[in-house]
């Protein structure tokens, strides 16, 4: 594949490394001239200088035979416009926005720029999955599928250790599609029995997190949790 | 009328004054308090005494742009030194908060004629200098003489 990565930070010089590693051509495109210098040292002829929301840079670059394009500049504002360019001009195939300040987001999509990454959602993500709460954790959201992938923690108390799959009243709209037991993944049959310490997965429509906390949380409602 | 204002620096600044004394209800946002000044350059009274607005903010923030007024906005300009800013924000008047005018300064003639190609209203101050210089030196390679004549088109 061909990869344009534009803004040669931290983030975007890691991966254009590692896009490098995996084989792909890759051209990152720094506009400031002292990072462009040290980062040529290393790169050579993969990063090239200039301001890609210019359009004759991306065009130099070659966006135009570009399967994919990823904008991680320090800038929404030029993330948006260099990804919205690529899209609906060059017809990119891919592309992929960082958002810097979380509250952006909604503008990113409302101009259609999916997906966009963004490290603050990310790292909060990360929070409750170390420091879970619940014991019910989001893995991912997929917002154009309208699905979402939550991992939880059987503990001694949950009302499914020791029962059938089978026999679990799952909510409408929600699916068990892994179990992690003993640091090994397997998909569960109608005859797996759960048990304390399993991780399970589930995929769910957005909304549905509640039924199944009540499913699979613990069994009396004295507790303190949550 | 309602005109919203994002970005008062030389340019927004003397538009909201004029629009200003044209009678128009304005609204500027900046994210320089000290653009406040600015807008009063050569004005006797204060700019709210005239019945203006000023709001500090970013362009990009929801609540600064409902503050100063979006959602009943007849007209919205941007006019930050920042070209990717003016047309995200201006797509962002145009879309989001259905503005019925909506203009974006762009001074990099490539991105403001594709954009303008994309239904945004943009304005190039770039392509006008350009015009301007061009028929300029025409002018005076036409007269090949002393450049008062250029200098009086002009």
């Amino acid at each position: 594949m061909y990869i344009i990565v534009v803004g040669a930070g931290k983030v975007g010089w890691n991966l254009a490394r590692e896009l490098l590693e995996k084989d792909h051509e890759v051209t990152l495109i720094e506009n400031n001239r002292r990072r462009y210098l040290t980062v040529e040292q290393e790169l050579e002829h993969n990063i090239t200088y200039g301001d890609a929301s210019e359009l004759w840079v991306l065009e130099r670059a070659g966006v135009q035979r570009a399967d994919m394009v990823i904008a991680v500049t320090g800038d929404d504002e030029d993330n948006m416009l260099i990804c919205q360019v690529a899209k609906q001009k060059y017809l990119v195939g891919q592309i992929i926005a960082r958002v810097n300040n979380p509250r952006n987001r909604q503008h990113f999509d409302l101009l259609g720029i999916k997906p966009s990454v963004s490290a603050t959602d990310l790292i909060l993500r990360l929070l409750e999955h170390e420091v879970p709460e619940y014991g019910l954790v989001h893995l991912l959201d997929l917002q154009e599928e309208q699905l979402e992938i939550i991992e939880m923690l059987l503990g001694s108390d949950s009302a499914v250790t020791g029962r059938r799959v089978g026999d679990l009243q799952m909510p409408e709209g929600s699916l068990l599609i892994s179990v992690l037991r003993a640091g090994k993944g397997f998909v569960p049959t109608a005859d797996t029995v759960l048990e304390e310490g399993d991780e399970v997965l589930a995929v769910l429509d957005p909304g549905k997190e509640d039924d199944l906390k009540t499913l699979f949380g613990p069994e009396s409602n004295g507790s303190n949790g949550g | 009328m309602l005109i919203l204002i994002v970005g008062c620096g030389r340019v927004g600044s003397s538009v909201a004054r004029a629009m200003l004394r044209e009678g128009h209800e304005v609204s500027c946002l900046d994210e320089d308090p000290e653009s406040h000044a600015r807008l009063e350059v050569g004005l006797e009274k204060s700019w709210e005494d005239l019945g203006g607005q000023f709001t500090v903010g970013a362009g990009l923030e929801t609540e600064a742009l409902v503050a100063a007024g979006i959602e009943r906005a007849d007209a919205f300009i941007a006019s930050t030194d920042g070209d990717n800013t003016n047309i995200v924000i201006a797509q962002i008047a145009q879309k989001r908060y259905e503005v019925p005018t909506v203009i974006a300064r762009v001074l990099d003639p490539l991105r403001a004629e594709w954009y303008q190609r994309q239904g945004l209203h943009t304005v190039c101050p770039t392509s006008v200098a350009i015009d301007m210089l061009e028929s300029a030196v025409r002018k005076g390679a036409e007269g090949a003489g002393p450049p008062d004549g250029a200098a009086e088109a002009a």
